[in-house]
């Protein structure tokens, strides 16, 4: 057999099988979405805890495979049916978007746990099946190639009966159908959400095993890469369509394969995030559907409840900014300064996601992208163009506005939730470009070397110096954000927020307008970006994440959402208040995770309310 | 030549006909009432006559320009203002800022042709406030205030409260005047009365006979018929889809096929040979 | 129509319903004996609709009584509601488009466990509904409307249920259709099944039923044997002319 075919047989199989992985992860997403009308963004933690899971009693209790596998099933079903609890039930009258945001605050405390007590360290993962590969016609199969395909099979066949001749199957088919009809039939819809999130987590919980098995490693940043990989195959194949979702893994994973063989491994996770784009962009209801427009929205409207927001006179936030500029007279600790200028500086991303997510009801998770192109812009302006500092970071902010307003242009026709995850993906193709992007921006190594941040000349490196410099960054920002906001396009913003199809009716152009909004956003965003780079003299892919996006969306609904000063506020409050507490440090996500589940349930306006 | 022409608009959705080849004209000055039992598209054909909607044929002609395929932004700036049927207020707006968004198509910023222009002016104005944007709010604020004044003590103390806060009838009254605050050409009200008692629907009519006496075009979807047949110079009856009958409001309230619309038929049918309901069926 | 002494078997006492900041009833007063077909009559927007979503439990009223075979259901769950033995078919049918004709009629016995039985009424339905039976494995999607209001009534009796709630069962039929379902009505009204139904087709539920009620705004403003409503004239007005304004 020539040789390149030997190598298309390979990447097939390859591709089959991590495709009958995404499958099983998106099985359980459609599940999910068709019951629950959820996105549920746990579904990524549920499958790297089934692989933690699975490590521990193969490695640590020497527990044979098949017992192994029931030990997932168990304790993953449990685990699925707990964030039902959380994450659904008890969210079903809040804003609709509520619950997908607490299933993102479940995600973070779960990986968290993981990272706790396993540390964040990849784990071996030895595979206890034999190393023998079969030689078919010249294409190798290992074993766990078998194992996986056949439990992929085998599941399929016991999802297909469990549908279609158990009672519950019935149950689960006819609530993702039409909910009010199959409770008037007798059927208690939220045992039947409790079945299918335990259900999906089963399914999640063994795909994530098998990928620790295949790969002979587990580690507690898996879950995220698998979440979305697992949604982009479920949107390719229609969100609640199981058979969908099957046909969409098998796709996504030989993509992946045929796209690896030919661009190179770093290459691999860009594939997902251009389909989920693409998928959304062109085709919302998946390949299988003749419908062009989105489905109908599981989670319309935006996290804005109706309440007094609390608000501060103008003297009292300029004796509030006063007091700010006069701390390090007072407070010489160059580490509590330290800590305050991080506060600014997300201070500063917080009221962009505030801007466009708060005001505009764009809810953004992308974020961390504008981030990272304010900061290569500015650090590749200084590095090979010799740019003054304060240039580059100006030039820095307005090449965020443009090309970030670019990015998500795509986007401008997705409504509600949709942009969520449009923005995600967008955020971390940004990232997958930055990373195999080596000419430009040095790949993996990453921007060494950026000059520290200069202001007319003088060069800001003492602890108060750069203290000063992110306050006042911080506090024109706001200046710039305020102005606007008092202006017609506040509320011109604000009435899309409310209801785009009135705001519409009244003659707004809604491009238009989410593009200044966008734009704005990313200028603020992308000045924040630039200056925290100058200051780390170090960038790479990984400086910013989304991480940083999902933190930033957690301060914004801690102060409330559109609230300027609750965004700042929100940005201090998560940044401080770890640190007080100095044995918690390992715990700061942890406690990030927490404070955005009880504020969804809680308190979903926010401290100060929102506006 | 009448203001508004509609010509053979149907809308399809998945094989069912919603609106169905209906025609029809309003002139100037005109209170035109369309009426109908649920589900006859009347809704629908609101949709079709403001944009949200796209027909999949027929002709809608305003002001002897066709709009079809503009999106409904559009239409607003053409000066086609609308209310909604179970209301949409701005609920977190203010009264005066949801009445002040209605006059959005009116903004000199807003107007800009070039392709950047309005995102580059609505940035320049937010950003530098020249004097002529000051006055131009100052101006649509005075109007915005002027309009709420209409409906009285009503709206006029609440003009800082969030839309949430109101009555379901001031809500309905807060639509009205963000629509007015377009100045419209043409004012498309769905059902300003529904969920209104009778002291609050007689004001509405009230306030409706004012506007079409100072020359305003309503177009007027109302189920409360007493309402229609005070206010309309005709009405448009639809069911399933289609126009079934067009007149004035005394010939309407007394044509059988209107009365069967709303109430059925009188009598049943003579039972069928069953062969032949088979055809029907299949 | 004479107070029984016996008790009702639904009554709906005093009810007040909101949607948000809107009342849609305003103290609404009804019963429906065992053994009868009533409907409920009125306009667009009287509140038929939601007076049969408050029976069901998919809105719960701000204030008043539903109560159902002596026992008090206001507020409860659907699915609780529904297995005290109320029927439903829904609004514009609400087939389970994707599951069979079968399957969608089997789901009407969700809630009960006797298997022989339910075998039983599945038997006796398709009995009724003939034309079910021919297309027994076909999804209930691509049945015609008047199939699948065959279907959802099918459904409702696979529950078993002492009374059925139908909501506008003739809305959107052919006449044909139309005449059919409502002798389906009385076929099973007749086999000792109590109907309550809402409907805006006044004169043809009026040739079915044993009582009516007519609602207008949310108020109910007329109430009587069926030939009585029939013949009066303020039936007309309640629908044309609302009296108001």
């Amino acid at each position: 057999m020539p040789h390149f075919l030997r190598t298309f047989f390979d990447q097939t199989i390859n591709g089959l099988v991590i495709g009958n992985i995404y499958a099983l992860t998106a099985v359980g997403l459609a599940l999910i979405f068709g019951v629950g009308n959820l996105i549920n963004f746990a579904h990524g933690s549920v499958y790297m805890i089934g692989a933690y899971v699975g490590w521990v009693c193969v490695t640590q209790l020497h527990m044979p495979l098949v017992a192994t596998f029931g030990v997932v099933a168990v304790i993953c079903g449990l685990l699925g049916m707990g964030i039902e609890r959380i994450g659904l039930r008890r969210l079903q009258n809040s804003a609709r978007i509520a619950p997908l945001l607490a299933t993102i605050g479940i995600s973070f405390v779960l990986d968290q746990l993981v990272q706790i007590i396993f540390s964040p360290n990849p784990q071996s993962f030895p595979n206890p099946l034999p190393t023998t590969r079969l030689q078919i016609g010249g294409v190798s199969i290992g074993m766990t190639d078998l194992l996986i395909a056949a439990i992929g099979i085998g599941i399929g066949i016991i999802l297909f009966l469990f549908l279609r001749y158990t009672k519950i199957g019935w149950a689960l088919r006819a609530t993702a159908q039409d909910r009010d009809a199959a409770q008037q039939m007798g059927v208690d819809v939220n045992r039947v959400n409790q079945a299918a999130f335990a259900l999906a987590a089963i399914l999640g919980g063994i795909a994530g095993m098998l990928i620790g098995l295949y790969f002979n490693t587990v580690y507690p940043t898996m879950s995220f890469q698998a979440g979305l990989k697992g949604f982009a195959a479920n949107l390719l194949g229609g969100l609640g369509n199981i058979p969908g979702s099957i046909i969409g893994g098998l796709v996504l994973g030989l993509v992946e394969s045929y796209g690896v063989a030919l661009f190179g491994a770093t290459y691999r996770n860009l594939f997902a995030f251009v389909i989920l784009i693409a998928v959304l962009v062109i085709r919302p209801n998946g390949l299988f559907s003749r419908k062009r427009q989105a489905p109908p929205e599981p989670l319309t409207g935006t996290f804005i409840a109706n309440n007094k927001p609390i608000t501060l006179p103008v003297w009292g936030v300029i004796a509030l900014a006063v007091i700010a500029l006069l701390l390090p007279f007072f407070v010489g600790d160059p580490y509590f300064l330290q800590i305050l200028t991080n506060a600014w500086l997300l201070g500063m991303v917080a009221l962009s996601v505030t801007l466009v997510t708060g005001t505009a009801g764009q809810t953004s998770l992308g974020q961390a992208g504008f981030l990272a192109i304010g900061a290569y812009a500015s650090a590749l302006l200084t590095l090979r163009l010799h740019w003054p500092f304060e240039l580059a970071l100006l030039a820095a902010g307005l090449i965020t506005a443009i090309l970030g307003t670019l990015l998500v242009l795509p986007a401008f026709r997705l409504r509600a939730h949709y942009v969520a995850i449009a923005t995600l993906g967008i955020g971390e193709i940004v990232n997958q470009v930055i990373l195999n992007w080596n000419g430009l921006t040095n790949g993996v190594m990453g921007l060494t070397n950026l000059p520290p941040p200069t202001f007319l000349g003088v060069v800001a490196v003492l602890p108060h110096q750069i203290y000063w410099y992110s306050l006042i960054l911080l506090l024109l920002g706001a200046l710039f954000q305020w102005q606007l906001l008092r202006s017609p396009l506040g509320r011109t913003w604000r009435a899309i927020r409310e209801d785009d199809i009135a705001a519409q009716a009244y003659g707004i152009n809604l491009n238009r307008y989410k593009a200044l909004a966008f734009a704005a956003s990313a200028f603020i965003a992308g000045i924040s970006g630039a200056f925290t780079g100058h200051m780390y003299t170090y960038i790479n892919h990984e400086t910013f994440t989304n991480t940083t996006s999902i933190l930033v969306l957690t301060m914004v609904i801690l102060g409330g959402m559109g609230n300027m000063l609750g965004a700042v506020v929100g940005a201090v409050a998560l940044t401080v208040l770890p640190e007080l507490f100095r044995g918690m440090a390992d715990y700061r996500y942890l406690f990030y995770g927490l404070a955005l589940i009880m504020m969804i349930r809680y308190r979903p306006q926010g401290l100060l309310g929102s506006i | 030549m009448a203001l508004l022409e509609v010509k053979n608009l149907s809308r399809n959705f998945a094989g069912v006909l919603a609106v169905d080849k209906v025609s029809f004209a309003v002139k100037e000055g005109e209170t035109v009432s369309v009426i109908g039992p649920n589900g006859a598209g009347k809704t629908t054909l609101f949709n079709l006559l403001t944009g949200q909607d796209q027909p999949t044929e027929g002709e809608i002609v305003f002001e002897g320009q066709s709009l079809i395929g503009l999106p409904a932004d559009q239409f607003a700036s053409h000066g086609i203002a609308r209310t909604f049927q179970h209301g949409r207020v701005f609920g977190n707006l203010s009264v005066l800022d949801n009445v002040l968004v209605g006059a959005h198509a009116r903004r000199r910023a807003v107007q800009s042709r070039l392709p950047l222009g309005g995102l580059a002016s609505e940035l320049w104005a937010a950003l530098f406030r020249p004097a002529a944007t000051k006055a131009e709010e100052k101006a649509l604020r005075q109007t915005a205030e002027t309009i709420i004044a209409r409906f009285g003590e009503r709206l006029t103390p609440r003009l800082q409260q969030p839309a949430y806060s109101l009555s379901y009838a001031n809500r309905r009254r807060v639509e009205i005047a963000r629509a007015l605050a377009l100045q419209p050409r043409l004012l498309l009200l769905d059902e300003p009365t529904a969920g209104m008692n009778p002291t609050e629907t007689a004001e509405m009519l009230a306030f409706i006979r004012l506007l079409k006496q100072q020359g305003l075009t309503i177009l007027l979807i109302e189920h409360k018929l007493s309402l229609v047949m005070q206010l309309s110079n005709h009405v448009i009856v639809m069911d399933n889809g289609q126009k079934i009958a067009e007149g004035p409001p005394e010939v309407i309230r007394n044509d059988e096929r209107v009365i069967e619309a709303y109430l059925g038929r009188k009598q049943r049918l003579d039972q069928p040979a069953a062969n032949e309901a088979a055809t029907v069926i299949v | 129509m004479t107070v029984t002494a016996v008790q009702p078997l639904l009554q709906l006492q005093k009810i007040d319903t909101f949607y948000g900041p809107m009342q849609v009833h305003f103290g609404i007063d009804l019963h429906v004996n065992s053994g009868e077909i009533v409907c409920l009559l009125g306009g667009n927007a009287s509140g038929k609709s939601t007076t049969m979503k408050v029976i069901l439990g998919l809105v719960t009223p701000r204030a008043g009584h539903v109560i159902f075979d002596g026992q008090e259901i206001t507020g409860l769950a659907t699915p609780k509601v529904i297995r005290r033995g109320i029927g439903s078919v829904p609004e514009a049918r609400r087939i389970f488009a994707n599951m069979t004709v079968r399957e969608n009629l089997l789901m009407g016995a969700y809630k009960r466990n006797d298997k022989a039985e339910i075998a039983q009424d599945y038997e006796r339905t398709l009995t009724l509904f003939p034309r079910l039976k021919e297309r027994i494995n076909q999804p209930g999607g691509v049945l015609s409307g008047g199939e699948q209001q065959m279907l959802a009534i099918g459904r409702a009796l696979m529950g078993r249920p002492s009374l059925i709630c139908m909501d506008e069962p003739t809305m959107g039929l052919s006449p044909l259709f139309v005449d059919r379902v409502l002798e389906q009505i009385q076929t099973i009204n007749a086999q000792g099944v109590t109907i309550f139904m809402v409907e805006q087709n006044a004169t043809l539920a009026l040739q079915i039923a044993h009582r009516g009620y007519v609602l207008q705004n949310g108020r109910i403003v007329l109430a009587g044997a069926a030939q009585t409503l029939l013949d009066s004239p303020e039936i007309q007005d309640a629908y044309l002319g609302d009296g108001e304004a």
